[in-house]
């Protein structure tokens, strides 16, 4: 075994180990800002898993849209949103908690059994390498132009929808019924909304 | 790694030959070489913060017309090591209240990417880490990891004023990171790639006529106000205003976790100043290119000596212009008042933003245009 192959082994074991137990903690942790942090490093050994296997790039998206936004927004939601309330006790927690562990123990069995009988084609296509930026790019104007323009158009989708709902406060009536503008009427079946700005 | 042939000083071919001409295996002889690039480049940049904070402290006193440091050591070249022994033994302090593990972790995690970007800054055609394919996009994904470390001991101070310095700081450089990445994506789109080397590259036709910077003037000016954002200098220090939030997210900190704060903030500094001088100024060229004064002087490009003395010239370039950057820099810091919270994120979405996409569109433009002075 060459120094080359025995550090990508060790890499390979301590990125995983970290990638498991991280994502239990996510789960299991009763503190939800453990939760958040561990959440981040599980997207950081998912990165390592992709250095790894040759794709520097995505990696550094990886990190990039992740760790750097997704990653960063839940932060800040749970720590804008830090209310010290006790969540009412449940009824029948114990047989929830027995059932979804039930569900995810068959997942996780049906997933073996999956990687197990699969013939997989080892080793793999030759990894492109520093090449793949290229590639990448060649296929997103290419045959995935069209996933990737609805992707766009998604998000534009959803952060218009997030800035109606955010600037809720500069807006108080419905103007066509009159109605105030509450949780109640923006989560109501209706369209389209049309709101009032309030006199300010 | 990218395979590079241009002609150059390349230490590390030569090195491992050396080695393996004393019968190491080329493997072994790679192990050797590769923890000295690492251990040398942490040096510089340690070396980097300790002069910068020199010339912080004289820089500043004499913008305000005092003399700064001056008993220790000529010209109190030593003060900023006095400074660093006084937190090596100042006591650490965790405050009561506050969650011991996070508060440990935050600092490691805002120090560490900062020196995991130095990765991809060259001081010459083989003078770095690693030529990295991703380069630059690299040290944006890097620096995009700090916000958590921010948050992370903003929040485990258990202090409202660290929590609102955290928050601020993680909404200022998320906010200031759009910009930045689109300036990069323009001289990204000029060089056709990522690699720093490659950039710097194709800076090298024409000495001072051929820098980025004539070709990108709106880019190099949104690129250096978001990285003084993104360090959290004056005029954006907001997440440490004083008069608002004591110390921001460092209120609570002291000694040597303090002191990582204040190591990752300087090489912060330098880092960005470099990164300026790769993507803007030619990097490791001089003003006249070196090939034409080797050639007038009737030298070969390619000899020894020579090669020698256009590395030492490139690793001079690159550290001059990246501290010139510096006092520009500190020199801002000491003479323009501090914006607003409101007026700091204004700027970045309402005016930054609009104006780099714009500035990247007419990059495009220029570029199937002119391909021949747009890198076609």
């Amino acid at each position: 075994m060459t120094i080359a192959s025995t550090t990508q082994l060790i890499c390979f074991v301590a990125l995983s180990a970290t990638l498991v137990l991280g994502a239990l903690g996510v789960v299991l942790l009763p503190n939800i800002v453990y939760s958040a942090f561990l959440l981040g490093g599980v997207f950081l050994s998912v990165a390592g898993l992709y250095l790894l296997l040759n794709a520097s790039f995505v990696a550094a998206a990886q990190v990039l849209v992740y760790v750097g936004a997704v990653n960063v927004l839940i932060l800040f939601a749970i720590m804008l949103v830090n209310k010290k309330e006790n969540l009412a006790a449940i009824p029948g927690l114990g047989v929830r908690r027995l059932l979804s562990g039930a569900v995810c123990g068959g997942l996780f069995v049906l997933l073996i059994r999956v990687a197990f009988t699969t013939p997989w084609a080892l080793p793999g296509p030759e990894p492109v390498g520093e090449e793949a930026t290229i590639r990448i790019g060649e296929h997103l104007f290419s045959d995935y132009l069209l996933p990737f323009e609805l992707a766009s158009v998604l998000l534009l989708m959803s952060m218009i929808g997030a800035i109606v709902l955010a600037r809720r406060d500069v807006l108080s009536s419905d103007v066509i019924t009159g109605e105030a503008a509450d949780q109640g009427l923006i989560e109501k079946e209706r369209t389209p909304l049309l709101l009032e700005k309030s006199p300010r | 790694m990218l395979t590079n042939t241009a002609p150059g000083l390349d230490l590390e071919a030569s090195f491992e030959q050396a080695l393996q001409g004393l019968g190491l295996s080329p493997a072994a002889a790679h192990m050797l070489w590769l923890p000295l690039p690492m251990v040398l480049v942490l040096v510089a940049a340690v070396v980097g913060v300790l002069v910068n904070v020199w010339l912080e402290r004289k820089i500043s006193a004499a913008v305000q017309q005092r003399i700064g440091p001056e008993y220790a050591g000529a010209l109190g070249v030593l003060q900023p090591i006095a400074d660093g022994i006084k937190l090596v033994f100042k006591e650490d302090i965790i405050p009561a209240k506050a969650d011991g593990l996070l508060f440990t972790l935050g600092p490691v995690l805002v120090l560490i990417p900062v020196i995991l970007s130095w990765l991809v800054v060259p001081f010459g055609q083989h003078l770095l880490i690693s030529n990295v394919g991703i380069g630059i996009f690299l040290w944006i994904s890097l620096s995009s990891i700090q916000p958590i470390g921010l948050l992370m001991s903003g929040y485990a101070s258990n202090n409202k004023y660290s929590l609102l310095g955290g928050l601020r700081a993680a909404a200022q450089s998320i906010s200031y990171e759009i910009p930045l990445a689109l300036a990069v994506l323009a001289v990204v789109m000029m060089s056709n790639s990522l690699s720093t080397v490659d950039i710097v590259n194709q800076q090298t036709g024409a000495g001072i006529l051929s820098w980025n910077i004539w070709r990108q003037p709106v880019g190099f000016v949104i690129f250096w106000i978001c990285a003084l954002a993104e360090c959290e200098r004056l005029p954006f220090d907001l997440p440490e205003a004083e008069e608002e939030l004591v110390a921001g997210y460092q209120t609570e900190y002291s000694g040597m976790k303090f002191a990582l704060f204040y190591l990752g903030s300087y090489i912060n500094l330098v880092l960005s100043a470099l990164l300026v001088s790769v993507l803007y100024l030619g990097g490791w060229g001089f003003p006249i290119p070196v090939e034409w004064l080797a050639g007038w002087l009737g030298q070969p490009i390619d000899a020894p000596l020579v090669q020698l003395i256009t590395g030492s010239v490139g690793i001079v370039m690159t550290v001059l212009k990246a501290y010139l950057l510096v006092f520009l820099a500190i020199l801002l810091r000491w003479t323009t008042p501090r914006v607003r919270i409101d007026q700091l994120l204004d700027l970045g979405w309402k005016f930054l933003l609009p104006i780099a996409l714009v500035n990247l569109l007419i990059t495009a433009a220029l570029k199937l245009a002119f391909p021949m002075a747009f890198g076609g």
